[in-house]
């Protein structure tokens, strides 16, 4: 089956404007939904679930929430561990203190609360931008690392620092097994990816590509600087304090704020720039390159059969996984997604030259 | 050729406007009116203030003395998405276009502020946010096939020649149906047949959709055929004021470009 859209008409502006407006875009996105929601927890291993699939899509989740604000809306941020920080302590005080609370419920609010957090720490980009801004948005960072490791009331007066999350209940089931965590944490990835592609094929998205491409013109054009920049902080930390909660509960289990350190806000970081600034499938390619890589560099010498050290294999792990980071920034510093853009695009035409 | 259209009441009057940044004084007590449905040309030397002219038009720069009215009522300073809502568009003497989007994108862009529903409603998409896009959608797709670039609408800006990126500029403002356009430029750097269809769709827009039109120019055969009245600008002050052909032979003006013997 060739990948072509000749033959394919549209004929009205709502088919042009769908989400996959070509064929066997629809075929294949329908397959991956099908294998992801049916094959895979019928064959994946716990540690599979566990090591892989599970932090992924977490991460892709949290990439995605980063993205919208890098990649779409141009306001670079260094404090997507604090927001997942802002997320997952929220969720555990709902939790722990409102204990008939829905867990779902308890996730969106978590989400809410990290929405009000980040459109705080947003307002400095209101007047500056690039370097500065991240450097602003590091406060949050610090801020966030001292608020929750020294106020006990957040950590309910835990002596080691550290908070276990409640079991995740609902709908009267315990959903407790690799395969259900796996399942939840799926469908919620799925559902935003899809509200954040709605987001950016609509007017708020465009006024968020405007702000990032030339922010004086968008003004110029009626789009309020202050309501674009701050509506992408909101959205972004919202996505971004729901990951932190399916991270500390689902992830986790339990943790102390270190889990998400400057390290974590750095490699949300790295995910969106390999996967690729404004696009949502790079978001999901990025998380896979973090997480998956580094298991599989971990791996080879085993399959290899060559006699190595644990310490000089993660030793190793990490020399390469720097390399590659640069390899790729190099080739294509416009990410993952492009590459694939790029390769869907030759596809097109194969075999011909034109 | 501006018989099909007639040139109404005052739309627009700037009075005594003077701006300076620090030390330079970029413009100093210009005063001047544009009349519906017409097209207004400012011209000048560089470095004489058209731009910044209409910077402060379009609220970007405040100036320190003066006011405008626009639409009858007297401005406050204002901010540039307010004048936007207002009803005036621009385009920008160094293409400023949104160069990750696609034509069809900007053009979009441009008619932000027609669009109502909220970030939930857009959140979900189906339903109220799809019909809205739908809409706004053929009306973009009329300036596309006026402007003529049905062929280009999903490619990105950044991969268009300039010639071409101007015209999308000018889509993107007129995807906003303005009543008071702003055109800094809109031919500069151009050949002859890209200035010809310039032109032509500077005079269809004025025509057809009777959009007052205030044009910075450079090329004065452009000026002089297409404008109805025309202010001289030079080092900040208004020297000249009128129809095309008392421009012409004003004499300070001529001395502006030409220069005179001490």
């Amino acid at each position: 089956m060739f990948y072509r859209e000749n033959g394919q008409f549209k004929t009205s502006y709502a088919e042009d404007q769908a989400l996959l407006s070509i064929r066997q875009d629809r075929w294949f996105i329908w397959l991956v939904l099908v294998v992801a929601f049916v094959v895979v927890p019928l064959f994946a291993s716990e540690y599979l679930f566990k090591a892989i699939l599970i932090p992924f899509l977490i991460l892709a989740l949290a990439a995605i929430g980063l993205n919208l604000l890098v990649g779409y809306c141009g306001q670079i941020s260094l404090g997507t561990g604090a927001f997942m920080m802002v997320g997952a302590y929220s969720a555990y005080n709902l939790a722990v203190r409102v204990p008939d609370l829905n867990i779902l419920l308890v996730f969106v609010l978590a989400g809410l609360i990290t929405t009000v957090a980040g459109m705080l720490f947003g307002i400095p980009s209101l007047r500056i931008k690039g370097l500065y801004l991240a450097v602003a948005t590091l406060a949050a960072q610090f801020f966030m690392d001292w608020l929750f490791s020294r106020v006990k009331w957040f950590t309910n007066d835990s002596p080691s620092g550290s908070v276990t999350a409640p079991a995740i209940t609902f709908f009267g089931a315990t959903w407790d097994s690799p395969t259900e965590k796996y399942l939840l944490v799926l469908a919620i990835a799925v559902l935003f990816a899809l509200i954040a592609k709605n987001l950016v094929r609509s007017n708020i998205g465009r006024s968020w590509m405007a702000t990032r491409d030339m922010d004086v013109a968008a003004e110029i054009i009626g789009i309020r600087p202050v309501y674009a920049k701050l509506s992408a902080f909101a959205v972004s930390s919202f996505f971004v304090g729901i990951a932190g909660a399916l991270w500390a509960f689902v992830h986790l289990g339990s943790w102390e704020p270190l889990a998400f350190d400057i390290n974590r806000s750095f490699s949300m970081i790295f995910m969106v720039i390999i996967g690729g600034l404004g696009s949502i499938l790079g978001s999901f390619l990025g998380a896979a390159f973090i997480v998956v890589l580094p298991l599989l560099l971990n791996q080879v010498p085993h399959w290899l059969g060559i006699p190595i050290s644990t310490a000089t294999a993660s030793h190793l792990e990490f020399m390469i996984f720097g390399a590659l980071i640069i390899f790729f920034l190099i080739v294509e510093p416009h990410g993952l997604a492009r590459l694939w853009a790029i390769a869907k695009e030759k596809l097109r035409i194969w075999p011909f030259p034109h | 050729m501006s018989d099909a259209r007639a040139i109404g009441e005052v739309i627009l009057a700037v009075e005594s406007i003077s701006l300076a940044f620090g030390g330079v004084q970029a413009l100093s007590n210009i005063s001047f009116d544009v009349r519906e449905h017409e097209i207004r040309a400012i011209i000048g030397p560089n470095g004489a203030g058209k731009s910044s002219m209409l910077n402060v038009i379009n609220g970007v720069y405040h100036p320190q003395q003066g006011t405008i009215h626009f639409k009858g009522e007297k401005r406050h300073r204002m901010e540039p998405h307010k004048v936007a809502s207002q009803g005036v568009a621009r385009t920008f003497q160094n293409i400023a276009l949104f160069k990750g989007m696609s034509v069809l994108d900007n053009l979009m862009t441009g008619r932000n502020l027609m669009m109502k529903t909220g970030i939930l409603s857009q959140a979900l998409y189906w339903g109220a946010t799809q019909r809205e896009e739908l809409k706004h959608r053929e009306r973009v797709e009329e300036i596309i096939d006026f402007l003529e670039i049905q062929s280009i609408r999903k490619t990105p800006v950044g991969r268009l020649p300039y010639g071409l990126q101007k015209r999308v500029e000018l889509g993107r403002a007129l995807a906003a149906e303005p009543t008071l356009l702003l055109l800094d430029e809109p031919m500069a750097g151009m050949n002859v047949e890209e200035k010809q269809d310039m032109c032509r769709f500077v005079l269809d827009v004025n025509e057809e959709f009777g959009t007052t039109i205030v044009l910075i120019e450079h090329d004065m055969g452009v000026v002089m055929d297409i404008s109805d009245r025309v202010v001289v600008l030079d080092y900040g002050k208004k020297i000249g004021d009128g129809v095309p052909d008392e421009v012409r032979s004003n004499q300070a003006v001529i001395d502006a470009y030409l220069g005179v013997q001490h």
